[in-house]
């Protein structure tokens, strides 16, 4: 404070002398001398008073009196307020040799650091642990891949033991060989001569000399042109990176125009010299058109372009900017001609046209144009699948009025093939029904019609019932095409059939609707013959093992209660030569009796109720927590509010859906076989997530009941065989194949010393 | 059956046309020689259901058989092309015609493959996946290797087949009998037995001895092949019902009162009294259980290897006399009543599940050998054949004029049914295919009605007893024609068939893992697994299979303040949540596209629907 106090009065009373200076110039001596003194009084009192009261007052050292004389030792600091340096006092007002040696000495002395203090002892601990794990590290991360492979080996076989080469080299088997018999050494002799090898080494030393040989020159060839391509590369990496992070628009608007100016130069070229390819470039285009047009890239719709647009108004540049891409956008989508031109402006204006209708009038169009029938059918076909979809009411007048629209020219043929068949078909049931009363001369008991050729379940009664109404139809068709047709005997089933079957007039149209969509399909993948196709179905209702399922699920979402009821026996007819000799009357007497005796049983509502109890006994219950009588008037009578009780029900989460939930005849237990569960498997091992990964790999049996006598043998190998009576020793690098153990470490940094640093440092990490 | 001589036609050359028909190459099946026990086969290598070598039988002998064999050519043995024979020789000079391994045909590999390959894994860890692909490369060895051996089943299975268009149900056992070899023409036989009243009877497991109990007393047990008897004893009780157990060695018949064992040599070794009024006996060999249905409603499981009753259910569907048993997973079908069929295991108090099979209540069942179909007669003369693989649907059904009383499958898939004092026989397109009740395949007529059907195991045979006594009838085409010498050898001896106890014994299931589908049992039990992650995420205070939550990573030049960072994790969360709307909205589609189409528009008739 003090300090800054006197500086402020230091530099005021300078400023006024500055500014009074000039002014007094004329002044005299003695005046100048008055004023001053006068000054310095008045900055003397001011220090004293202001020094009264600070601890810390400092003592200016000043002069208080004039003096004329002024000893040269007594400098004053005054109007300098540098700091004085020891080497300017050194230097002389000329530079002098002498002094330079000293200045030096002094720089010297200048520069020299001061020793640091050494580190604390912790901190010299913690470094020299991570050297030393370092090194250990690098030295022991030898045996990661022995370990790896060990992990992954099927077996292990200990002790371990280097694998001899099962055949010596036949150096080692020469050598331990001596010529005996007069004729071997005569032969040896022979080759000494000749400076042939005869022991160890086999080869002569010409022979390796040569072998070992390389030619130098080729060798630095080749390693010049490497170095040559490696610096090439390097540098067109540089280049790359240079020009990628450039970041002017306007330069890559340049170059990318440039590119593509270059790029239809090419093609034009392409175009003279090899038409092929430009074909092939000019599907490229057409590509990037697509894409062009599947994409809003140049619409104007982009952020870019929204901004630009509230700019347009004011903004000539941007008007421009918005123009351009809208033409890039045109020019992109633009179909490029380049064949016969006449032609294709044509097209052109075609497609122009067609752009603006919907594609499903192109197809239309397309397939009037062109005469064939499977186009057409399917085309129909979806047209009259729309328009039953979309008043099921006059469905099956609409649907043979459809088909017969729809079969055409065809219509006539299949015709005839029906009543072929037919023919056929009834041919082969008369003699069938004169083989049968071959057979059983004693009488046949059942007149065989023509439904008594199928096997009725009652469960599908409904589709039965279904296919009569096809056949009815067909009758009517057939009428239509005035072509005269034996009626078929219709099977009694009608009459026994409950009342309840005839109700549901819709739903059975409903469900002619999807076997008609069905039969389609059918239509359209192979031949048009829907009522052909019923026949088969009919004579051969358990080839197709799949459609009753289908058929039970549709029948579930209707009625359950219904489709069981229509269990009544619906077939008495059995088309087997039986050995039975019951009499006719007897026969149905004996059914009639059979009838009566189960008319009371309802088996079906006993079981239907048996299912009911089991599904709401498997059901979750449902919690009540309510308290009665708390928060509210309690007694014998009262029962908490309705609000309170739904406040308090938790409700149990739904589990999953019942086995049987689809299938009406079965009630399929929900319990769980805790003695079974016993058994499995109640914890994943270690590398499986998650349990259908682990049920894979234990899903093929490894007994022997199950597999051959070698592949159970494989299966069931040890993972560790050890020999008895054998020492198992540890592990050495030599049988792993490095190096003495002192320095094995080293092939392997060298190998790969980037890896093993990289893991060092991920361990440093942890 | 005879057929009336057609008028115009003078005997001769009706006897020419029935010697056409006895000789006709496509008509025949398999016979064996006599065995005797000299041609049994010293203890082949071991190998079960694979039956990688199969012991030597002297089975066909036919000649015709061997002409078709060699009529086939080797196709899929095909041997490889020689791609350069030079590089194949050897020391000898000599070429390899085939080298490599035999190649075998995909499909019958495919047939041993057990892995589903079909069900979509979660991604998994590429150490996982390593595990993985091991599993799937050793399946794929064993499947070749199983494949490869397949070669080694030469035996063919017979058929019968009638000329054109003609039915093969109007050939009678007498045409059967007069075209085969003598050896088999012996197995066809009729036992005279009038006195004892109708018969039950069982086969042993091997197929070569024949046990039978007539409802006066009379048990009697042989070797039916040499027609030796092992013992006749009448017990003086009726006799509802007689099984072999594991062996043919003990025999299980349930007496009026109670269920008694007896040996081979008929010597009575226990009278199980907790087991009383048995109606039907069934015995499950691999897990050495005795199943009896009883008059009083208990379906009781004796366990023969330890002597204990693993259990005693109450089926509380009153009276049982209806039983079989489901070869493939060992559940005892019951039929009762009320027109169900209940499904039982001993591990659980309650039917694993419950089929209403007919309005009337059910007279018979029986399951095939794959397990795959149940063929069920009730009182309604109905005859059905429900799958057995999840949806327990009718397949087919057959009005039958008088109604099946006994219904019996063969290891081949032909269905037996016995109406009254005639036999019927479906058979189906193949092994895997369920009869087919158009057409039946034989019939039979016998000298009384029938009480008991069974197939005899690897051989063309049906056995019925009937109050007339037994009758041993030739179905060409029955039985599996190869047979795995290690689990049932008919031509064992005695030291084998000691051996094989002792291998059985140690094989023995246990009782409680009996399941409707035996294959879930190599499946975690995902319940427990659930459980137990709940169980130790409460004990550590969290889960340490959690997916950690997202850390954004430190960034340089000041753009790692704390608002970017939270910025950054915002980011991440946001996009999870996203992912999660549009997954739930996904299946939110799905549903909708799956109901539209059954639900039509709503109708004005809608109401009347019930």
């Amino acid at each position: 404070m003090n300090v800054n106090q006197v500086a402020e009065n230091l530099a005021l009373s300078h400023q006024e002398e500055l500014v009074d200076l000039p002014k007094n110039y004329p002044l005299s001596e003695n005046e100048d001398e008055g004023d001053s003194d006068g000054e310095r009084k008045h900055q003397k009192l001011l220090e004293a008073i202001s020094s009264l009261d600070g601890k810390n007052r400092r003592k200016l050292a000043e002069r208080s009196e004039a003096s004329l004389k002024v000893s040269e030792f007594n400098v004053s600091s005054e109007g300098s307020g540098e700091k004085l340096v020891l080497a300017d006092l050194l230097e002389p007002v000329k530079t002098s040799s002498s002094l330079a040696t000293v200045k030096k000495q002094l720089s010297r002395v200048k520069s020299k650091k001061t020793v640091e203090l050494p580190l604390n002892k912790e901190e010299i601990e913690r470094i020299h642990r991570e050297v030393a794990f370092n090194k250990t590290a690098q030295v022991l991360s030898k045996w990661d891949p022995v370990v790896l492979k060990n992990r992954q080996a099927e077996q292990l076989v200990f002790p371990l033991e280097k694998e001899e080469p099962a055949i010596a080299p036949i150096e080692h088997v020469l050598s331990g060989w001596k010529a005996r018999t007069p004729l071997e050494q005569e032969i040896f002799n022979l080759l000494h001569k000749n400076k042939q090898p005869v022991t160890d080494p086999l080869l002569t030393p010409v022979e390796k000399a040569s072998l070992r040989a390389m030619s130098l020159e080729e060798a630095k060839m080749r390693r010049a042109e490497l170095q040559r391509a490696r610096a090439l590369q390097s540098y067109y990496e540089a280049k790359a990176r240079r020009e990628k992070k450039i970041k002017s628009k306007k330069y890559h608007k340049v170059v990318k125009k440039g590119k593509a100016k270059k790029a239809l130069k090419e093609f034009e070229q392409l175009r003279k010299v090899n038409p092929a390819a430009a074909l092939e470039e000019l599907e490229k285009i057409e590509k990037a058109r697509m894409m062009e047009r599947m994409s809003l890239k140049h619409q104007n719709s982009g952020k870019w372009a929204k901004s630009k647009a509230i700019m347009a108004k004011y903004d000539l540049e941007a008007r421009q900017a918005m123009q351009e891409q809208l033409s890039k956008n045109k020019e992109l989508t633009q179909k490029l001609q380049v064949a016969s031109e006449s032609e294709e402006e044509e097209g052109g204006t075609e497609d122009v046209e067609e752009l603006l209708v919907p594609d499903v009038v192109n197809e239309v169009q397309m397939n009037a144009d062109g005469p064939n029938p499977w186009m057409l059918r399917s085309c129909t076909s979806d047209t009259k699948e729309a328009a039953t979809q979309e008043d099921p009411e006059q469905l099956p007048e609409l649907e043979a009025h459809g088909v017969s629209e729809s079969e055409g020219e065809e219509r006539p043929m299949a015709e005839e093939e029906i009543l072929l068949r037919e023919f056929e078909e009834r041919r082969s049931l008369r003699k069938r029904s004169e083989l049968s009363q071959d057979a059983e001369p004693a009488g046949s008991q059942e007149t065989i019609d023509s439904g008594s050729q199928e096997v009725l379940s009652e469960l599908r009664v409904l589709s039965q019932k279904l296919k009569e109404n096809h056949q009815s139809r067909k009758q009517k068709a057939s009428s239509e095409g005035t072509i005269p047709q034996v009626q078929r005997e219709e099977p009694a089933p009608e009459e026994e059939e409950p009342l309840l079957l005839q109700r549901p007039e819709r739903v059975q149209t409903l469900e002619e609707l999807e076997e008609l969509g069905k039969e389609e399909c059918f239509q359209n993948k192979e031949l048009p013959r829907p009522v052909l196709e019923e026949q088969q179905s009919e004579r051969t209702p358990n080839n197709r093992p799949d459609a009753p399922k289908e058929k039970k699920k549709k029948e579930q979402m209707i009625d359950l209660q219904n489709l069981l009821t229509t269990q009544s026996p619906s077939v008495k007819s059995l088309a087997v030569p039986t050995i039975e000799e019951l009499e006719d009357e007897e026969e149905r007497n004996h059914r009639q009796m059979i009838k009566e005796a189960f008319a009371g049983d309802d088996v079906i509502r006993d079981f239907l109720k048996e299912k009911r109890e089991a599904v709401e006994a498997s059901k979750p219950k449902d919690v009540d927590l309510t308290l009665p009588g708390w928060g509210e008037w309690g007694g014998v009578g009262l029962k908490p509010s309705a609000k309170k009780r739904r406040r308090f029900l938790i409700k149990a989460p739904e589990g999953p859906p019942r086995k049987d939930k689809n299938l009406p005849n079965v009630i399929i237990s929900e319990k769980r076989n805790i003695h079974a569960a016993a058994h499995q498997v109640q914890v994943l091992p270690y590398p499986f997530t998650h349990h259908r990964q682990f049920e894979r790999t234990i899903q093929t049996p490894i007994g022997s009941t199950w597999n051959t006598q070698r592949a159970f043998q494989k299966l069931t190998t040890p993972k560790v065989v050890t020999k008895p009576g054998h020492i198992i020793k540890p592990i050495k690098a030599e049988d792993v194949g490095y190096q003495s153990s002192s320095r094995s470490d080293l092939p392997v940094i060298q190998r790969n010393p980037k890896r093993i640093t990289t893991r060092h440092n991920k361990e440093e990490k942890l | 059956m005879e057929t009336a001589p057609k008028p115009g036609k003078d005997v001769p050359p009706k006897k020419d046309k029935l010697q056409t028909k006895r000789k006709k190459p496509r008509r025949y099946w398999e016979e064996e020689t006599v065995p005797t026990t000299a041609g049994a086969s010293p203890g082949p290598p071991r190998n079960k259901k694979n039956r990688e070598l199969r012991p030597q039988r002297p089975k066909n002998a036919h000649i015709l058989k061997k002409s078709r064999i060699s009529k086939k050519p080797q196709v899929p043995k095909k041997p490889r092309e020689w791609k350069n024979p030079e590089s194949q020789s050897g020391l000898s000079g000599a070429q390899d015609p085939f080298p490599g391994p035999a190649p075998v045909p995909v499909e019958v590999g495919q047939k041993f493959c057990r892995i589903d390959k079909s069900r979509k894994l979660p991604h998994s860890k590429a150490k996982t996946r390593s595990r993985l692909e091991v599993a799937e490369a050793e399946e794929e060895e064993t499947s070749i290797k199983a494949a490869r051996s397949e070669l080694l089943l030469a035996e063919e299975p017979g058929f019968l087949e009638g000329e054109d268009g003609e039915d093969t149900a109007k050939i009678c056992q007498a045409d059967i009998v007069e075209a085969v070899d003598i050896a088999s023409a012996a197995k066809h036989f009729d036992l005279n037995l009038r006195q004892f009243g109708p018969y039950r009877l069982n086969y042993s497991r091997t197929g070569r001895h024949l046990a039978f109990g007539g409802r006066r007393g009379h048990v009697a047990a042989l070797d039916w092949v040499t027609k030796k008897l092992m013992c006749e004893i009448n017990v003086m009780e009726a006799v509802r019902d007689i099984r072999f157990l594991h062996s043919e060695a003990l025999l299980a018949v349930a007496q009026n009162r109670w269920l008694h064992i007896y040996d081979n040599q008929g010597i009575e070794l226990h009278c199980i009294r907790r087991c009383d009024r048995v109606t039907r006996l069934e015995f499950l060999p691999f897990h050495f259980l005795l199943a009896t249905a009883s008059e009083t409603g208990f379906l009781t499981y004796l366990d023969v290897s330890v002597g204990k009753i693993v259990a005693a259910l109450n089926a509380r569907a009153g009276r049982l006399d209806v039983m079989s048993q489901n070869p493939y997973n060992a559940v005892i079908h019951l039929g009762h009543s009320n027109g169900t069929v209940s499904l039982w295991s001993p591990a659980m108090k309650e039917p694993l599940a419950k089929i209403l099979c007919h309005r009337g209540g059910v007279r018979a069942v029986a399951v095939d050998s794959t397990g795959t179909y149940m063929a069920t007669s009730g009182l309604d003369h109905q005859l059905k054949i429900f799958d057995l693989r999840g949806t327990y649907q009718p397949l087919s059904t057959r009005t039958l004029p008088h109604g099946a009383g006994h219904l019996a499958f063969s290891q081949r898939g032909l269905l037996v049914a016995g109406m009254g004092d005639v036999v019927n026989i479906w058979a189906g397109q193949g092994k895997a295919s369920p009869p087919s009740l158009e057409q039946p395949y034989l019939t039979h007529r016998l000298s009384g009605p029938v009480h008991g059907l069974q197939f005899c195991p690897f051989e063309d045979v049906l056995g019925v007893g009937h109050t007339g006594g037994i009758t041993s009838m030739l179905v060409p085409g029955a039985s599996e024609p190869n047979f795995d010498g290690l689990e049932s050898n008919p031509y064992r001896s005695r030291k084998q068939r000691q051996e094989w106890e002792v291998k059985a014994l140690l094989e023995k299931v246990p009782a409680e893992l009996i399941c409707l589908d035996p294959r879930a049992l190599a499946e975690v039990d995902v319940i427990s697994l659930e459980q137990g992650k709940k169980e130790q995420i409460e004990r550590l205070g969290y889960d340490p299979q959690a997916k950690a939550p997202f850390q954004p990573k430190p960034k340089q030049k000041g753009r790692s303040s704390t608002a970017s960072l939270v910025k950054r994790k915002r980011k991440v969360m946001d996009e999870e949540h996203r992912d999660k709307v549009r997954q739930s909205l996904q299946q939110q589609h799905h549903k909708e596209a799956k109901a539209k189409p059954t639900g039509a528009r709503p109708s004005a008739l809608d109401r009347f629907v019930r």
